[in-house]
C-alpha cells in the first residue's frame, strides 16, 4: 500500500494545547478517535476540508499542521 | 477499532460462518443421493437470512457494547467501504458470468444458485478483508 507522503504535527500541537487528548481532539472535529490516531500515524490522508477543521482547533494556518515534502522521493 | 471496523469483523464472521452451516447441512443431506438432487432451497432461504439478522443483532451488540462509538461513523470510514466495496465487486461479476455459462449450459438449477450464493460469499469475504487491511495499514485512493 502506497503511503502518503503528507506528515502533520498533530500529535505535538496536541500535547502543546494541555495535553488535549486524541479522544478530544475527535470530538472537536467530529471524526472518530481511530481516524485522528491514523491521520496521525501517516495511514490516513484526511480531505482539505478536516484538515482545516483540525488546524481551525488548534488555531493555526493549515501548513503549521500539516506538511508535504518539496520533491518526490 | 472503530464501530464500523467492528462491523466489518461481524459481517465477514457471519457471512463466512453462515456459509459453512450451510454446506455442512448440504453435504449432511446428500448421503446416497447426487448432490445437484439435494434440496437445497430452504436451507440457502435460512442460511442468508439467519446471516442478515445475524448481522443486524451483532451491529446492536457492538453498540450496546460499545455505547461511546456507537453509529459514530466518519468520511474515513465511507471511504474505506467504498473502497472494499469496489474490491469486491469484480467477485460478483465473475459469479455472474458463470451463473450465464452454466445456464448456458443447462447444468442443473443446484449448481447454478450455489455458484451464485459461493460467489456473494466470497466478494463479501473479499471486501471485507480489503477493508480490514485498509483499517489497519491505510489506503490511498489515488
Amino acid at each position: 500500500m502506497k503511503p502518503t507522503r503528507v506528515t502533520n504535527s498533530i500529535r505535538s500541537l496536541r500535547f502543546a494545547n494541555g495535553e488535549m487528548t486524541q479522544a478530544d481532539l475527535a470530538d472537536r472535529v467530529g471524526v472518530t478517535r481511530q481516524t485522528i490516531i491514523a491521520i496521525e500515524q501517516g495511514r490516513y490522508s484526511p480531505s482539505l476540508e478536516m484538515a482545516f477543521q483540525i488546524a481551525r482547533v488548534f488555531n493555526l494556518p493549515l501548513d503549521d499542521v500539516f506538511q508535504y515534502p518539496d520533491s518526490a522521493t | 477499532m472503530s464501530f464500523e471496523e467492528k462491523n466489518t469483523w461481524i459481517y465477514a464472521l457471519v457471512s463466512a460462518g453462515a456459509f459453512a452451516a450451510y454446506v455442512v447441512t448440504i453435504l449432511g443431506r446428500a448421503q446416497g443421493i447426487p448432490l445437484a438432487e439435494v434440496p437445497y432451497v430452504g436451507a440457502m432461504l435460512w442460511s442468508i437470512g439467519a446471516a442478515i439478522v445475524a448481522s443486524i443483532v451483532g451491529r446492536v451488540i457492538v453498540a450496546v457494547v460499545w455505547p461511546r462509538d456507537a453509529d459514530r461513523t466518519d468520511q474515513r470510514d465511507r471511504e474505506i467501504h467504498r473502497f472494499g466495496e469496489y474490491v469486491g465487486q469484480w467477485l460478483v461479476g465473475i459469479g455472474a458470468v458463470a451463473a450465464l455459462l452454466l445456464a448456458m449450459a443447462e447444468v442443473p438449477h443446484f449448481w447454478i444458485a450455489n455458484e451464485l450464493y459461493l460467489a456473494f460469499v466470497l466478494s463479501a469475504l473479499l471486501s471485507s478483508a480489503a477493508k480490514l487491511v485498509a483499517y489497519r495499514r491505510g489506503f490511498q485512493l489515488w
